[in-house]
């Protein structure tokens, strides 16, 4: 027997003056391996064709699709509805800006923080078409891949306790993100580089350890880890710099 | 009517990596420059991208001897000899230095381990030698249709990765985006290309972007198909915009490849790379079949030829029977749990998250779905768009074309940065010696004509049929009549199913209010434009009467080389026609290698007249 799903969708086009922040109730047949991506496009082709919502690859790795589903941060076009209730609550990721229902503006959010955190590679070395590459040990570039796997989907920011009171915390992602930078040797920045960068209550030390963003990872990246490496590699160089000050 | 208006040299349409490619190289030289895009940049389809980026480094024991020349040959008969031979030779000798300065910029491409590793091809396993004084280089992967390991990589996830890469890059130089912007139309004289319309859709707004040059680097066209590997934005946008013009055409639209391994019933890809790495195509009576059709290349023969072999073998009978029709297997079993964690691990996440597969102990379904499109805005070999001064376009959207009538694997996340850095560097050129003077005018005549076509839309003045039933009609049509077997009886009559529908499509009205982000008015502003482009498809593989590459005509079984070794080129010139009007071309005008046997999907070959004794 197939069930009646029963979805409560969070509806609001801020474009539209005659609009209000509300829930919109929709029923839908549940068919076999019935995803939110699927479910979601057949309400707005069937039922609501102005239901707005984002996806992208549907298949978990443009980071597209966040938003809140039952009370937790997820991709839907990996959510299977045979996992959840039969009354699934969507209501889209807090801390973005709002485009429209279920659609939030994470592109503005991620650039910008992207850029504060100066996320690329600093080397003065120009680049020389007719030379061999730079060694590196295999096993040093599939450490880097593993958390260069971060897709940006921006779960880890909207469960994150800091980023939901303040606008500056860069988030799991940024953190997880300079992680990466300090482990490839090609990034020539020195350790006060990073300090300048996420030494502050903006970065590792706003965070209050509640690690959410663990939890709710869709890429399963150790952020827990690399969170506390970053901690106290950040600390330690704060002790030092107290010390030098001093002496 | 009120618009805001941005001027910028340089306007990329699209941000993929070859629109970011070709934007750095724009940004590096200082020209002001605008990345549109209809999501965040690093939210394209480039991310896509799994198995990884052919380039002849020749570092890894199996791509030993590999050169550029090599790496040219399979591409050109990779193509079918569809080719432009100059591009692919400008790629092949490019390719190597791409993937280097991706790894100066941050790539964390795999890498050399010295010393003996077992590998596996067909099922069965054998050993490789790394040598000592290639440890740390860049290493590479079986991919189809290659004499050589020459497929660099990282992991699976090579395209995000490079993505990310090069987005970093973009960052870095502080280059404009403006993501969630779709292009309605391009702005002209006749004669040069002065900008765009498009509509924001965070807010619904149209705006102008008026520059000296303007660049289409969308990607493709699958969501011309219901069954397709491609994300939900590949609608074919830039090909539109150019076809529109009525000046720029549409090269070898028909040239639309089908991959091997997508995941039914999702149409989720797997990588390439498994079957490179040593996995097998598997039957209902879980054996192998593909060594029976292709001794030489198994299940490493170029992805036209294994789709082809797996939906015959389906029609033999021996598919896997399931609710959403027969499959077959794909085996990555035995190449174990390491290999798989690491060298596969999104395959591995996909399985599991989205089949509840575990491809360490169990098979994956899969059967040929659309995968690419090689036909795409008609350029010269450095970028510059037939038809339209100032108009260029990279990667996947355009037709360079290097591809010709199949694409190899491994080969298109390649062409991203490697036309993105040969296109950019020509754009830079042009941008030197470009003084524009950019009409204001024609700017105002092209928004007040969008509005007009969209106010009508809103209000159903046309008609009142649905958007997404006419969108599905036309993928229908699309997968039973312009498929991976074609046949003139059922071309016919795709086009004819085809022009019915795009009749309808100029009559759809909405159902929603219209008002801001709108998502139905979005797909509606489009889907006239889709319909032609599905036309251009149908009717130009109704006219091929041959069979090259990816385009198999069951009723024209041979590759003629004599009447059809050609490229072509459908231009949409009456505003009011129901029809593109198609032209050829030579498909090259310089041959390195003659036209020849590929090596694999034997089929019969009518010679050139001059080649003929």
């Amino acid at each position: 027997m197939s069930r009646q799903l029963k979805f409560n969708i969070f509806r609001y086009n801020p474009q539209d003056p005659a609009s209000v922040p509300h829930a919109d109730t929709f029923l839908l047949e549940e068919t076999p391996s019935l995803t939110l991506f699927i479910a979601l496009n057949k309400l707005r082709e069937e039922q609501d064709p102005s239901l707005m919502f984002d996806f992208a690859c549907r298949m978990a790795i443009c980071g597209s699709c966040g938003m809140v589903i039952n009370g937790r941060p997820g991709l839907a076009c990996r959510t299977l509805t045979s996992d959840l209730p039969a009354e699934i609550t969507l209501m889209p990721l807090p801390v973005f800006k709002l485009v429209g229902d279920l659609s939030v503006d994470t592109g503005t959010w991620f650039r910008a923080t992207n850029s504060k955190i100066e996320s690329w590679i600093h080397t003065d070395q120009e680049f020389d078409p007719g030379a061999a590459e730079e060694r590196m040990e295999n096993a040093l570039a599939e450490s880097i891949f593993e958390l260069e796997r971060c897709i940006e989907c921006g779960c880890c920011v909207a469960s994150c306790g800091t980023a939901n009171m303040r606008e500056d915390f860069v988030g799991a992602f940024a953190l997880n993100r300079m992680a990466r930078f300090i482990m490839d040797p090609r990034d020539k920045r020195k350790d006060a580089d990073y300090f300048e960068v996420v030494g502050t209550d903006q970065g590792i030390f706003g965070c209050m350890g509640l690690l959410a963003c663990e939890d709710v990872c869709p890429r399963s990246i150790p952020l827990q880890d690399q969170l506390g490496l970053l901690r106290r590699k950040m600390g330690f160089i704060a002790l030092k710099s107290i010390f030098k000050r001093k002496g | 009517m009120a618009y805001e208006t941005f001027y910028s040299d340089l306007v990329c349409i699209g941000a993929g990596l070859a629109g970011e490619r070709v934007a750095v190289e724009a940004a590096a030289a200082g020209f002001k420059t605008i990345l549109l895009s209809l999501v965040p940049p690093r939210r394209s389809h480039s991310c896509a991208a799994e198995g990884g980026m052919q380039a002849a480094l020749g570092n890894c024991a199996m791509g030993e001897g590999d050169s550029p020349d090599v790496h040219f040959a399979d591409t050109v008969k990779g193509s079918d000899w569809g080719c432009d031979q100059e591009c692919a030779r400008i790629f092949a000798d490019t390719a190597p230095v791409a993937v280097r300065e991706a790894g100066h910029w941050g790539m964390p491409w795999n890498r050399v381990e010295a010393g003996k590793a077992l590998c596996f091809k067909g099922g069965v396993c054998f050993e490789v030698d790394e040598k000592p004084e290639k440890q740390g280089l860049i290493t590479a992967r079986a991919f189809g249709g290659t004499a050589k390991w020459r497929t660099c990589y990282t992991s699976d996830g090579t395209g995000h990765t490079l993505l990310y890469t090069l987005d970093n890059k973009v960052t870095e130089l502080g280059i404009t985006v403006h993501d969630r912007v779709e292009a309605v139309s391009l702005i002209h004289d006749g004669e040069t290309c002065q900008g765009l319309v498009a509509r924001c859709l965070k807010t619904g707004a149209l705006r102008v972007y008026l520059a000296k040059a303007v660049l289409i680097a969308t990607g493709g066209y699958g969501k011309l198909y219901s069954e397709t590997t491609n994300t939900v934005i590949n609608e074919g946008g830039g090909q539109i915009v150019a076809l529109d013009t009525g000046l720029v055409p549409f090269g070898n639209p028909e040239a639309v490849q089908f991959h091997p391994t997508g995941v039914v019933p999702t149409n989720i890809l797997v990588t390439e790379g498994c079957r490179g790495d040593g996995g097998t195509l598997l039957d209902v009576n879980q054996e192998r079949f593909m060594h029976i059709y292709e001794p030489e290349k198994a299940e490493l023969a170029s992805r036209d030829v294994v789709s082809r072999w797996m939906m015959h073998h389906i029609r033999e009978g021996h598919g896997v029977p399931s609710p959403y029709g027969p499959h077959l297997w794909l085996d990555i079993r035995h190449l174990g749990e390491k290999h798989i964690t690491t060298r596969l691990r999104e395959v591995y996440d996909t399985c599991r998250h989205f089949l509840g597969v575990d491809p360490i102990t169990q098979l994956i379904p899969v059967r040929p779905c659309h995968h690419y499109s090689m036909g795409g805005v008609r350029i010269n070999k450095d970028g510059y768009a037939y038809g339209l001064k100032g108009l260029f376009s990279a990667g996947e959207s355009a037709c360079w074309d290097m591809h010709g009538f199949n694409r190899l694997g491994g080969n298109s996340l390649a062409e991203t940065i490697v036309a993105g850095r040969h296109i950019g560097r020509q754009l830079v050129e042009y941008l030197k010696g470009a003084e524009a003077t950019l009409r204001t005018d024609l700017a105002r005549q092209a928004v007040a004509k969008d509005e007009a076509r969209i106010k009508r839309i809103i209000a159903g003045s046309d008609g009142k049929e649905s958007v997404y039933e006419v969108r599905n009609a036309m993928q229908q049509v699309m997968m039973e009549g312009v498929g991976i077997f074609r046949n003139g009886t059922d071309l016919q009559k795709a086009v004819d199913d085809l022009q019915v529908i795009y009749a309808r499509s100029k009559k759809v009205g909405l159902k929603s209010s219209g008002i801001g982000a709108n998502p139905e008015l979005a797909m509606a502003i489009k889907i006239s434009g889709m319909l032609r482009l599905a036309l251009c498809v149908a009717y130009g593989a109704l006219q091929r009467t041959e069979s090259r590459g990816a385009h198999a005509r069951e009723d024209y079984p041979a590759r003629n080389d004599r009447d059809w070794l050609t490229r072509t080129l459908a231009y949409w010139r009456d505003e009011n026609g129901d029809l593109p009007q198609l032209e050829y071309e030579p498909a090259t005008k310089v041959f390195h290698l003659p036209p020849g046997d590929r090596g694999y999907g034997k089929c019969e070959i009518i010679c050139r007249e001059e080649m003929s004794e």
